[in-house]
């Protein structure tokens, strides 16, 4: 490989610093396309995984009484569930699209730290084999949800320091790759493209940054406390010693809080992205996206309570909890009517990654409004660690990221490799996942007002029916996501035979940088700056 | 700003993902370990020792490719940021700790011995379970727990560390100039200098934790006072460690010749490294010793 980016005559040329061949091209590659497509693919082999688990869990309460499953093991799948599902398949798969795509948005040759991003996505591998390890192991995997709460958590068999370190070396992994988009942002835009230039996918992306490089080192410290209270005799969360179990509740959500904003931020710009162009207009208050994306980061880090309402605050906690809560429905509010006026009186086709933008824009104001039922104190004690609030931030993270992660796979697929989707299998998968993705939450929120409790292998025989659709619902999901890895595969090896062209969707290179590059990308793109920046996206 | 043409990309390394297989195998050795395996401190020290090699040898190649102008003035930013962001992070770390210290002192500790929020749940273990506990700091909280402890004062070895770090902070600027004014010698005297006071500073606090553990009977175990003592001035003495190595690194490569005004990115982020551990220090002196 040459070192300097040559001068080329034209960057519509050809692959000419094309890949190596072999394995070892993937392992030490430091190219953002090619580590992109690691983290892609890596997120949907943890997708699958993670979803089996979900499946074990629904077969498990299908019916009341233990079926198949001891409740340990059943209790170390929803905590790995979540585990898997968030730091395996949900934040890799935005990070893979920030690798992919951000470079090619603001016109930039890679990102900032290439060697860095490389390492990022190795550590990423060895948190997750690490956590994955802990399945085998003498006392089964974390049997504690995945806020691993004490004194629970402590009692975790062989599993918890390995569990303890793998959450360290995502830490890490996280970090650098947050670093690498800030600096890449910051640094790496092409001349003329201004920060209210970038698409909005950008955008949030550089705001999901600062919270990702604010918040891991703070659940670092919070699973090192951990660490130390079993093995070295520290007493962080031990009464006994002066410390407190509480104190790790409010150290965990002050990270968990904006970690879930980590995984909703990037959503809100992939969506921001797609709607503008298959409804034909600029995107409807671009810069009130900028400021409410903003707004919902700063508001992320003061309202961690919210997550502890029934733990015994102070009432002066309770309310000021409850108000800032109240306030995060302003700016989100702010994004769904600004997607909703994108769409007024626009010209709109509806290709599959605007049928599974649109449902976004549904399903997860739906998981809103019931963050805003919770956010109110006296009512969240009927519903706290209930089904009611598996439903809500299932719908806030199904139908809303996983959604959306499925849009940008059918909107970047053409472009990533120079194939068209099948529309119809596309559609197909969209209509099978919006249908049965109801099925499988929304009776859930009868279960939770009705009081049946999280994380229960049992339950009562009231709750059978609603159990029963739920499940029903789950192994529909779970199967018709099958088609996504069919349609992937089959663009992948030539799709529907039509050659795509570089702009894929009508007019999208108005919109966006990545449209004005050959499909597929050639491997470097941009070695020279692009002349023109495209402004209709806002 | 954003002038990228001919912006350095840089060829492919395998000591990025060597580094990390190292790592993993130091941490999963590590736990091994502590789960009272006799494979894993072996296990931890060749995962340890490999990861060292490979960033060694990752830094080595950095180095050279700076030293042989490969990296312009957009690189040059691209690093500094990434070294500053990444000691924001570290801010946050730190920040947790101290965090710790200040939920212990204002509310965990005075709800167990019934003091401040008087209507508040804190009162119910207090009268339940320990009615003869009065909130005080130092603590090791209502069951004793590690013993009788004396607390560790402010004025003694802890305020002449407080002096040579920030002595350190001077010579490391001291050194900077140097370099800006091309007197290699000053540059690397600085270097000497910081580095020598670093490692006092480790001498210095490896004395106090003798005498915390074998006269004061104050360890990691004397319940929340011994935990975030422990842990904060720990975290921050392993700071100081690696802060010193690094330094010395740079003292390394200013007496091979490395570095000149418009390029020493390894040394202003070691240098911005090392006045970061100095602040953290300051904040100890004062939250942990002093107050």
């Amino acid at each position: 490989m040459s070192a300097v980016v040559a001068e080329h005559d034209d960057h519509h040329d050809h692959h000419d610093h094309g890949p190596e061949k072999g394995i070892l091209r993937w392992i030490i590659t430091t190219n953002h396309k090619d580590i992109g497509t690691m983290y892609l693919v890596f997120a949907l082999v943890m997708f699958f995984v993670g979803g089996t688990m979900a499946l074990i869990i629904r077969s498990e309460l299908f019916e009341p009484g233990l079926q198949f499953v001891d409740p340990n093991f059943f209790n170390s799948m929803t905590t790995m569930h979540a585990l898997v599902m968030v730091f395996g398949a949900v934040m890799p798969a935005f990070v893979g699209l920030a690798n992919w795509m951000i470079p090619m948005m603001i016109g930039a040759p890679d990102m900032a730290l290439p060697r860095m991003n490389n390492m990022s996505f190795w550590m990423l591998v060895a948190g997750v084999l690490l956590i994955a390890s802990t399945l085998f192991m003498e006392g089964g995997a974390p049997a504690s949800g995945w806020t691993l709460y004490p004194p629970l958590v402590l009692q975790t068999g062989k599993a918890l320091p390995f569990a303890i370190f793998a959450v360290h070396l995502l830490g890490v992994s996280s970090i650098m790759g947050a670093i690498n988009v800030i600096a890449t942002i910051f640094n790496m835009r092409a001349p003329g493209m201004t920060l209210m230039k970038m698409p909005l996918f950008v955008w949030t992306w550089l705001i999901t940054a600062f919270l990702l490089i604010a918040i891991m080192p703070v659940f670092a410290g919070a699973v090192t406390m951990l660490l130390t209270d079993r093995f070295f005799g520290t007493s962080f969360f031990d009464a006994a010693g002066g410390g407190d179990p509480v104190l790790y509740q409010h150290i965990f959500w002050f990270f968990g809080h904006p970690e879930v904003y980590v995984m909703i931020l990037p959503t809100f710009g992939v969506a921001s992205t797609i709607i503008p162009v298959f409804a034909r207009k600029p995107l409807f208050g671009y810069s009130s996206m900028v400021y409410a994306t903003a707004a919902i980061a700063f508001l992320s880090f003061i309202v961690w309570a919210h997550h502890m309402f029934t733990v015994g605050l102070p009432i002066a906690g309770e309310l000021y909890f409850m108000y800032a809560t109240m306030l995060i429905a302003i700016p989100t509010g702010v994004k769904v009517f600004n997607w909703t006026a994108t769409m007024w009186k626009g010209s709109m086709t509806f290709e599959t990654p605007m049928l599974f933008s649109i449902a976004f824009v549904v399903l997860f104001t739906m998981g809103g409004f019931t963050g805003l039922m919770m956010s109110v104190a006296p009512v969240d004690f009927q519903y706290h660690d209930t089904y009611f609030i598996v439903a809500h931030f299932h719908y806030t993270l199904v139908p809303a990221s996983v959604f959306i992660l499925m849009a940008a796979g059918y909107y970047w697929l053409p472009k990533w490799t120079g194939n068209m989707y099948n529309e119809k299998i596309g559609r197909l998968h969209f209509w099978l996942s919006a249908v049965s993705v109801n099925i499988l939450f929304f009776p859930q929120h009868f279960l939770g007002l009705a009081g049946m409790p999280r994380r229960i292998p049992d339950y009562a025989i009231q709750f059978a029916d609603w159990n029963m659709v739920s499940s029903i619902g789950a192994f529909i999901y779970g199967f018709s996501q099958l088609l996504f890895v069919y349609i992937v595969i089959d663009t992948i090896r030539g799709g529907t035979g039509e050659k795509v062209s570089d702009e894929v969707w009508e007019d999208a290179s108005k919109h966006s940088l990545e449209w004005t590059v050959p499909s597929p990308a050639p491997y470097h793109t941009f070695s020279t700056p692009p002349e023109r920046i495209p402004t209709e996206h806002f | 700003m954003s002038s990228h043409d001919a912006y350095y990309i840089p060829h492919k390394a395998v000591w990025p993902v060597m580094a990390t297989a190292g790592l993993m195998l130091m941490l999963a050795g590590f736990a091994n370990y502590l789960n009272g395996s006799s494979i894993g401190s072996g296990m931890m020290m060749a995962g340890f020792a490999a990861f060292i090699v490979m960033l060694g040898l990752w830094f080595a190649l950095q180095a050279s490719e700076s030293e042989s102008g490969m990296y312009n003035h957009g690189v040059g930013i691209s690093y500094r940021m990434g070294m500053m962001w990444f000691i924001f992070s570290e801010v946050m770390f730190f920040g947790v700790f101290f965090g710790a210290l200040w939920y212990a002192r204002n509310i965990s500790v005075p709800w167990l011995g019934e003091t401040g929020f008087v209507s508040g749940p804190g009162r119910s273990t207090h009268d339940i379970l320990w009615t003869a506990f009065e909130s005080t700091w130092p603590t090791n909280g209502p069951g004793n727990v590690g013993g009788e402890f004396e607390p560790m004062g402010a004025f003694g070895l802890p305020f002449l560390n407080t002096l040579i770090l920030l002595t350190s902070g001077v010579t490391c600027t001291w050194a900077h100039h140097g370099l800006l004014a091309q007197n290699r010698d000053q540059l690397i005297k600085g270097l000497a200098a910081t580095v020598g006071l670093g490692f006092l500073f480790v001498a210095f606090q490896a004395t106090e934790y003798y005498e915390a553990y074998h006269e004061m009977g104050l360890t990691l175990g004397s319940g929340i006072y011994g935990s975030t003592f422990f842990m904060l001035t720990g975290f921050h003495g392993l700071h100081v460690c690696i802060g010193a190595i690094i330094l010395s690194v740079v003292m390394f490569r200013a007496w091979k010749g490395h570095f000149k005004p418009e390029n020493h990115f390894a040394f202003e982020a070691a240098a911005w490294y090392w006045h970061f551990v100095d602040v953290v220090w300051l904040g100890l002196f004062i939250f942990v010793y002093i107050m």
